[in-house]
This record gives C-alpha cells, sequence and structure tokens, in this order.
C-alpha cells in the first residue's frame, strides 16, 4: 500500500543549522498493517509523517501510495487518499465551525466543492451514525461548535473525519499525546476499532513504548532518521518494554536517551 | 435619518465584503480601499455613458478580478497577504485614474439606477434596501454550500482545510474575489446614488468596513450564519448613524476619519483590555499573587 524508496530530508541545507532529518528511509507498508512507531526526540517520527502526507517534500527518494508515486503531489492533493489525525487537538478541526459543518468538509474530500447544499439530509443522517458509533455523544451536539469541545472529543472527531472517506493510508502523529490518560485511552480504543474494522494501512506515531506494543500489528523504533527495529507477529507479540529498550541499546551500541520516551 | 440608513445600506454591501476577507479568510485585506473606487469609476463611466446598471456589473466584475489578483500575489508570488492589499491598493490608484480620465466626474447629468426609483416615494431606501437583502440572501446561501463552507473553514484552520483534500491557494483567491467583488459594487451604487464619483472616495473605507463588522458583531451577535450577515449589515447603518450624529453635534466631516479609527480601536481592544494576563480588569483587583 505505501512504500517509501529511500527518502532523504535535509533541513536548513546549506546552513550552519543543517540537520539531516531523515535518510535512507525504506520502509513498506501493507494493506491493513497498523504500524506503530516510536523512537527518541528527533529522530524524524514526525518528519516521517509530514514528508508522506507533502506538508515538506522529500529531498531525495520516492514514495508510493497504492502504486502511484505521489512524491510529486502537493499536500491537499495527497489528502484525498491519506488521512491524518495531529498531536494538536487544535489542528485537526475548524473550532469556529459546527461538528456537523467539520464533518461535511472532510467528507467532500476527492469530491468537487461546487454550490450543492453543504450538508444534505442524507449526509446528516450520516454524520449522526458515524458520531454514536464514537459512543462520547457527539451525536447529540452536532450543531455544536468544535470550539467547545475537549481535547478527547476533538481528537475522536478528528479520527472519525479522517476516515469518513475511506483512506488508503492513516497517519497519526502522537494524536493521543496532548490528552489526559483517560481519553487518551478512549482515543487509543476508537482508533483501534476504527482502523481494524475498515482495514485501514496505518502509521501511529507514539512515545509511549507500551501503547507501541499494545497498538497495532508491527513496531518500528526510528534513530537518526531511519529505521533501525522492525518487529511484528510473535515476536512482537512475547516483546515488552524491557526488550525493546535492550534492542535499541544492541541495535546502536548505547543506550536509549529520551526522558519522555523512558518515563511514560 | 433618511439619509444614513439610505448610506447605510449601500455601505453594508462593502461591510460585507470586508466580512469576508476579514473573518472568513481572516485577512484584513487593504485592496478594498481601491477596489471600492474602481467599482464606483467603472459605474460612473458607464453612467456617462448612459448604461447604468451596466455600470454595476462590470464594477463588480473589476472588483473580482482585482481581490483575485490580490490573492495570486499572496498565494503563488509568496508575498504576505497585508502587503499583497497595499500594494495592490497603490497599483489600482492609478489604474481608477485611467478608468476616469480624471480626479472627479460629476454624474449630475447621466442616467443612474436611482433616477428610476425617484419616482416612487422612499423609492431610493427601497431600492438600497433591496439590494442589501438580495446580497445577504445571496451570501449565506453560498456560504452553506460545499464550496462555501470550505471557504469559511479556511480562515479558521488551513491545516484541517489541506487535510480534508481542499486547495487553500483556489479558496483565498475565491474568498479575496468575492469579497472584493461585493466592496465594488457597493462603490458602483454609491456613485450613482451620490452623482459623483472621486479618486480618493475610497480612503480609509477598510476601517470603516471593519469597524461596522465589529460594530454590528457586538450589537447584533454573530450565531448562526445567517444572524451574523445580518449584523454585519446593521453595523453599516448603526456606524452611520453615528457618525451621522456626530455631525450634528457640529464635528467637521474631515474628522470623521479620526472617529472612525477611534471606534475601531476602541472595540478591537475592550475584548483584550477585559481578559487575560495584564487586563485591566486584573490590574483593577491588584496584582495577582
Amino acid at each position: 500500500m505505501l512504500e517509501l524508496e529511500n527518502i532523504k530530508k535535509v533541513f536548513f541545507p546549506g546552513t550552519i543549522n543543517e540537520r539531516i532529518a531523515l535518510q535512507n528511509l525504506n520502509l513498506t507498508v501493507s494493506e491493513g498493517e497498523f504500524v506503530t512507531v516510536i523512537g527518541e526526540n528527533g529522530a524524524g517520527k514526525s518528519t516521517m509523517l509530514n514528508v508522506i502526507s507533502g506538508v515538506h517534500p522529500a529531498d531525495g527518494g520516492r514514495i508510493l501510495l497504492d502504486g502511484e508515486d505521489i512524491s510529486r503531489q502537493k499536500e491537499y492533493k495527497r489528502s484525498r487518499h491519506i488521512g491524518r489525525v495531529f498531536q494538536d487537538p487544535l489542528k485537526g478541526t475548524a473550532f469556529d465551525m459546527t461538528i456537523e459543518e467539520n464533518l461535511s468538509i472532510a467528507l467532500g474530500k476527492g469530491a468537487a466543492r461546487g454550490l450543492t447544499p453543504g450538508i444534505p439530509r442524507a449526509a446528516r443522517e450520516m454524520f449522526r451514525e458515524r458520531l454514536s458509533l464514537l459512543g462520547i455523544g457527539l451525536e447529540q451536539r452536532m450543531k455544536h461548535k468544535v470550539g467547545l469541545l475537549s481535547g478527547g472529543q476533538r481528537q475522536a472527531l478528528t479520527l472519525l473525519m479522517a476516515t469518513i472517506v475511506r483512506p488508503k493510508l492513516l497517519l497519526l502523529d502522537e494524536h493521543t499525546a496532548a490528552l489526559d490518560p483517560g481519553a487518551a485511552d478512549t482515543v487509543n480504543e476508537l482508533t483501534t476499532k476504527i482502523v481494524t474494522e475498515n482495514n485501514i494501512a496505518t502509521l501511529m506515531v507514539t512515545h509511549n513504548m507500551s501503547s507501541a506494543l499494545a497498538y497495532g500489528t508491527r513496531t518500528i523504533m526510528m534513530s537518526e532518521g531511519t529505521i533501525v527495529l522492525d518487529v511484528s507477529g510473535a515476536e512482537r507479540g512475547a516483546m515488552t518494554v524491557a526488550d525493546l529498550i535492550a534492542k535499541f541499546a544492541e541495535k546502536k551500541g548505547r543506550a536509549l536517551d529520551d526522558d519522555k520516551l523512558l518515563l511514560s | 435619518m433618511k439619509t444614513a440608513y439610505e448610506l447605510g445600506a449601500i455601505y453594508a454591501v462593502m461591510a460585507l465584503g470586508v466580512f469576508i476577507s476579514y473573518r472568513t479568510l481572516d485577512t484584513p485585506d487593504l485592496t478594498v480601499d481601491s477596489s471600492f473606487t474602481l467599482g464606483a469609476a467603472c459605474s460612473a463611466v458607464f453612467a456617462l455613458a448612459g448604461h447604468p446598471v451596466i455600470g454595476l456589473l462590470v464594477g463588480f466584475l473589476a472588483g473580482g478580478a482585482a481581490g483575485a489578483i490580490t490573492a495570486l500575489l499572496n498565494t503563488k508570488l509568496k508575498i504576505a497577504a497585508l502587503l499583497s492589499g497595499i500594494l495592490m491598493m497603490l497599483g489600482l490608484y492609478s489604474i481608477n485614474l485611467r478608468i476616469m480620465g480624471q480626479p472627479n466626474i460629476s454624474l449630475a447629468r447621466a442616467a443612474n439606477i436611482f433616477s428610476i426609483a425617484d419616482k416612487i416615494p422612499n423609492g431610493k431606501i427601497i431600492l438600497s434596501t433591496g439590494l442589501l437583502i438580495i446580497v445577504v440572501v445571496a451570501l449565506w446561501l453560498f456560504l452553506n454550500t460545499k464550496l462555501g463552507l470550505a471557504l469559511r473553514a479556511t480562515g479558521d484552520n488551513e491545516h484541517m482545510v489541506r487535510a480534508s483534500g481542499v486547495d487553500t491557494d483556489t479558496m483565498k483567491l475565491i474568498g479575496m474575489a468575492v469579497a472584493n467583488a461585493l466592496v465594488a459594487l457597493s462603490g458602483s451604487v454609491m456613485a450613482q446614488q451620490q452623482k459623483f464619483t472621486d479618486l480618493n472616495m475610497g480612503v480609509g473605507m477598510v476601517v470603516i468596513g471593519l469597524a461596522s463588522v465589529i460594530i454590528g458583531e457586538v450589537i447584533f451577535g454573530t450565531r448562526p450564519i445567517l444572524r451574523r450577515l445580518i449584523a454585519v449589515a446593521l453595523g453599516s447603518v448603526v456606524y452611520r448613524a453615528v457618525i451621522g450624529a456626530a455631525m450634528q453635534l457640529g464635528l467637521p466631516a474631515s474628522d470623521m476619519k479620526l472617529i472612525t479609527a477611534v471606534i475601531v480601536i476602541v472595540a478591537l481592544a475592550l475584548p483584550n483590555l477585559f481578559s487575560g494576563a495584564g487586563s485591566l480588569k486584573k490590574l483593577s483587583k491588584g496584582p495577582v499573587k
């Protein structure tokens, strides 16, 4: 479904601040695979998602989505097949618009946006049904502004918006990091439910190593802009957080150095 | 009062244009100062030639083109939105003079849309109100279409709009075109109502538009969207009434720009003064411990 071939990304090239964010990055994610991504601060996790979604153009390599080379496509074009949920709950929704208006904008993905009614009656029924599946009562508040929702409610809504038109690929960039533990669990469980039910290829960045092993079907660890560890299946099933830390030390010849990662 | 209402209703169309750029696209667009005059210039030239209605249409379209160019400067040439507007304002000044051929045009003898309306009692008021209602209803319908929703979200959160597969550059182009088309339409009507067009008639128009938007929203509310559009229109009428009252108190017309600026400063500052750190509210309660 998704193939990254030799991706390279350099920030501030040719200046004193030049920083290689991604290099020799190769990754293949197949249909329905749910990959969790961990790594130290600055390892390139978010940059990888931003390069895939087109926020930053890659400086080298190719990105194939469902066989199509999307490396040169603009961000908004790639969005037609890629759903995204950001770390910042404010980023995924239009706060001054209602829940149903936000959903309608998400539902328009890929279709022409003409002068037809913004929210046809049939769509409103569908929104109500999909919202009720989230199980957090948003179906009662469809005419409320999104600005009135809590962070967890917004992330759940953003998740629904990202998947209301089934994407080929779902990118989750630490989408529960800004939430309190209870809300984070709810959103994580919703994520698993939506991803498995719709069989969507997913990349989920997290800084929580136990969530990385608890959710999804495969875990990759990044360091210095490339993938250093890739586990799935039975090997992953038997793994603990301690095993992950040990594996990292074995591969890199040094201990994992990121308090956020170790303490969460 | 009648005149204040009539002027307010005509300027309300301009305020609705400013509402589109300032509120739904979150861009203070200075093109407005010149696109208002652009509309008036087109209107005057066509009215002199005996085609007042075509003049309105041409003014409307010319304003839309001006707004589209401002958006292109911003999105394609990556010039900051504020500066794009300033550059267009400056450039259009020369174009307006070329269209008019002289710094001001009297339309005293020209046919205009109001000469028909003058034949019935309160015809001018009915005509300007009718035009305003058409614009409000059209905008309301437009802002609730799929395209309109995407446009409104663009000023709210560009990330989300792009993540939903919408080209934000195109939204800005459409939004700025619609905004300036309305501003120019307002200028076109104003030229025929005043029977006079002056090269400088648009100076400060963006601030008057902002004043109307803010006054309307504060007094008449912002939700839902139809109420907000009506609020902006009424804000323009209230603004004219305030200016009318100030002139009745004996202030010279030349002071009106200062009064307008003060109204906008007060309206923009008020919410900030009464909330957040270091606000008047906090200060009046003594230092925060």
